[in-house]
């Protein structure tokens, strides 16, 4: 049963054609990695699912809303996906355990108590239990987006998005956030993951697809790391390494 | 110079001077909070979609910010007057100085909302928050926080701008140190003496507002550091 | 007897206005220089000389303008000298800019950046020469939109010296608005000659912003 859907998606920037005919389908409790070259599309992909951009041609339907319509509820949508982005984009006049409450105490109108419980929860998830009163200056990079990934976790999502969310943090610190992911992985979330992280989309990921020039090239489990059927994916593996 | 400075006959009228100033204050203090309400509405205008709103608020800015204090305030009460409006002095002394300092903080909140980065506003859509709910918690707190020291530095020019209000006969220290001087004929004394209690208001005035912003912004406060 | 609004009244705030220039430039270029001097003084390694700048421009900057025009005008008086009311605005005046513009042009200095300092100190020049080779010229630029946007604000301010009785365009109001009793159409018009005045420099002020590198905006105290 998919809770992600993309039929035959077109977008383009001005004259520039980023989304060229793509499809592609995620289920209930399926991890899925995209990888691709920079300028592929894959974020362009991630971002519309969201509807942070709009498609010009096709459709997009996320648990059970049509993205693509025009009249959809925008926040209905953004209560079912959660996002975490490559900046974390944390609130920096608010502490972490305020980043984390904010949105279920006004968008799902939890009470004080209650938007404290959920923050305690996903805090200690991410493993971060004794930062709640720590402003986002005063955190490293990984941390600070282990709090964003439990910012979003906090609104329950049946879908997580992660939009390149290890590539703007040092090399020490990319460990933390992967184990992360990895263990919402376990725990049966469906994650949509836009990654250079390979070793990652090799061992956590149901299904990885390769993107390129706005398309869908292949698609495949884990053995397509080790069998790429194209030229480009052969190319692009062995180049980023 | 035979002149003899003669400050005991000026500083004898202290209860007047406190008085002068606790009215100064309280002009200041009017002008201040509905000033930083339109400022902040108007700044919020000028971002607006509606282009007619966006205009009207950059018209208003813009017309304020090129002409003086002095003739607005002249507008404000023989204007109203002559359309038959005859209003108390003190009232279109408040008038005059809100529209006034209504359209520089509609500047300085706008470069605070301004610098609020779009990315921020992105995070907050995808956690399911309301536009007004985005506008508070997201954009205006940290843009007030931003610009609290331009914000200060501008109440306090307000309140010594109060003393023009003296011209349409307002209430307020200039006006009582005109009335001392006329009846004490040391005009000289007078305005000293009251040029140091603008000094002291200015200190207090300066200080209210530090301590304000270190109640109001816990970040700041905890942190020492500027966002 | 209704007396109608007439050329002659146009001409009267027209040279009102003219008036308005005349004072505006006496305060740029008084206040200016003076400015200058205590903008080097603020930053100046003599510790007595950077401490009476600092009190000097906390001084003025703590007074209204207004009660400044006061004292400039009485006293004078005092020192015994009658001098028309043109004197008393003008050192008034070159007063309040001085301390504004001083502590705008400290900023645009100090917002050289240090490197450029050392850079110099390294090439074995002389404080003079650091100042006057490689400082200065960056400040300068630097601080042209601030400035340009400050002499909006002396433009406005010189409508106050009409309290000590100078006749610029806002006293050359009051009087037309004396004879005409038409305080709405009058001040309209008044307003719309310093609009006329103000808009020019504020649009070239932020124009000369948006050109110069992001880094360098300098923090304007508006009033």
């Amino acid at each position: 049963m998919s809770v992600i859907l993309l039929d035959n998606v077109h977008k383009s920037f001005g004259t520039l054609k980023v989304l060229d005919g793509v499809t592609f389908s995620v289920n209930k409790g399926e991890v899925f990695a995209i990888i691709g070259r920079s300028g592929s599309g894959k974020s362009t992909a991630l971002r519309c699912i969201d509807r942070l951009e709009r498609v010009d041609q096709g459709r997009i339907r996320v648990c059970g809303h049509e993205v693509s319509d025009p009249q959809l509820d925008l926040r209905q949508l953004r209560r079912d996906v959660g996002i975490v982005f490559q900046s974390y984009n944390l609130f920096p006049h608010l502490t972490a355990a305020e980043n984390i409450a904010l949105a279920p105490r006004h968008s799902k109108g939890k009470t004080r108590k209650e938007a404290g419980e959920i923050t305690a929860r996903v805090l200690a998830q991410v493993g971060l239990s004794d930062k709640a009163q720590s402003y986002p200056e005063q955190l490293s990079g990984g941390q600070q987006q282990r709090v964003a990934i439990a910012r979003s976790l906090a609104m329950e999502p049946q879908v997580m998005l992660f939009d390149e969310v290890t590539s703007a943090l040092d090399p020490q610190l990319t460990g933390e956030v992967l184990k992360v992911m990895a263990d919402l992985a376990a725990g049966g979330m469906t994650m949509v993951l836009v990654t250079h992280e390979m070793a990652f989309a090799r061992n956590v990921a149901h299904t990885t697809l390769f993107m390129h020039t706005g398309r869908v090239w292949e698609q495949g489990g884990p053995d397509m790391f080790e069998r790429p059927q194209t030229a480009e994916l052969q190319q692009f593996l062995s180049a980023g390494l | 110079m035979t002149y003899k400075f003669d400050f005991t006959s000026v500083l004898a009228q202290w209860p007047l001077f406190v008085h002068g100033a606790w009215l100064t204050v309280k002009l200041s203090l009017a002008a201040t909070l509905l000033g930083l309400l339109i400022g902040t509405l108007c700044a919020v205008g000028r971002g607006s979609r509606n282009p007619v709103v966006a205009r009207s608020c950059a018209i208003y800015v813009e017309a304020i910010r090129n002409t003086p204090l002095l003739v607005q305030i002249f507008l404000v009460y023989f204007g109203l007057a002559s359309i038959g409006l005859k209003v108390p002095a003190f009232v279109a002394a408040v008038l005059a100085m809100v529209i006034n300092v209504g359209a520089y903080t509609t500047e300085i909140m706008r470069a605070g909302i301004e610098s609020v980065h779009k990315s921020q506003i992105e995070a907050a859509e995808c956690l399911a928050l309301s536009r007004a709910q985005i506008y508070w918690h997201v954009i205006l707190r940290p843009a007030m926080e931003r610009v609290y020291p331009a914000l200060t530095s501008q109440f306090v020019l307000l309140m010594l701008a109060t003393s023009i209000t003296s011209q349409i006969s307002a209430e307020e220290l200039t006006a009582i140190a005109n009335r001392v001087q006329s009846d004490t004929f040391r005009s000289f004394e007078t305005y000293a003496v009251v040029a140091v209690f603008y000094l002291l208001l200015s200190l207090l005035m300066r200080g209210a507002f530090w301590a304000a912003g270190q109640a109001l912004f816990t970040r700041r406060r905890k942190l020492g550091t500027p966002l | 007897m209704n007396i109608v609004f007439n050329s002659h009244h146009l001409v009267f705030l027209l040279q009102g206005a003219g008036w308005t220039l005349v004072l505006s430039l006496i305060a740029f270029i008084g206040g200016g220089l003076v400015g200058f001097i205590v903008a080097l003084c603020r930053i100046s390694p003599s510790r007595s000389l950077r401490w009476l700048s600092m009190v000097y421009v906390q001084l003025v900057q703590g007074t209204p303008l207004l009660i400044l025009m006061f004292l400039a005008y009485f006293g004078l008086s005092i020192v015994g000298l009658t001098l028309p009311a043109l004197v008393a605005a003008g050192i008034s005046m070159t007063i309040y800019v001085s301390a504004y513009v001083g502590e705008i042009w400290r900023g645009c200095i100090q917002a050289v950046p240090r490197t450029q300092w050392e850079a110099a100190e390294c090439l074995a020049l002389s404080r003079v020469q650091r100042m006057g080779l490689v400082v200065l010229p960056q400040a300068l630029r630097i601080a042209t939109p601030p400035t340009v946007g400050f002499m909006v604000q002396i433009v406005k301010n010189t409508s106050l010296a009409s309290v000590v009785g100078f006749v610029e365009l806002a006293r050359a109001g009051q009087v037309v608005n004396n004879s005409l009793f038409e305080p709405f159409l009058v001040y309209m018009l008044v307003a719309g000659l310093y609009f006329l005045l103000c808009f020019p420099l504020s649009w070239w002020s932020r124009q000369l912003e948006r050109r110069l590198l992001v880094g360098h905006r300098v923090e304007v105290a508006a009033a």
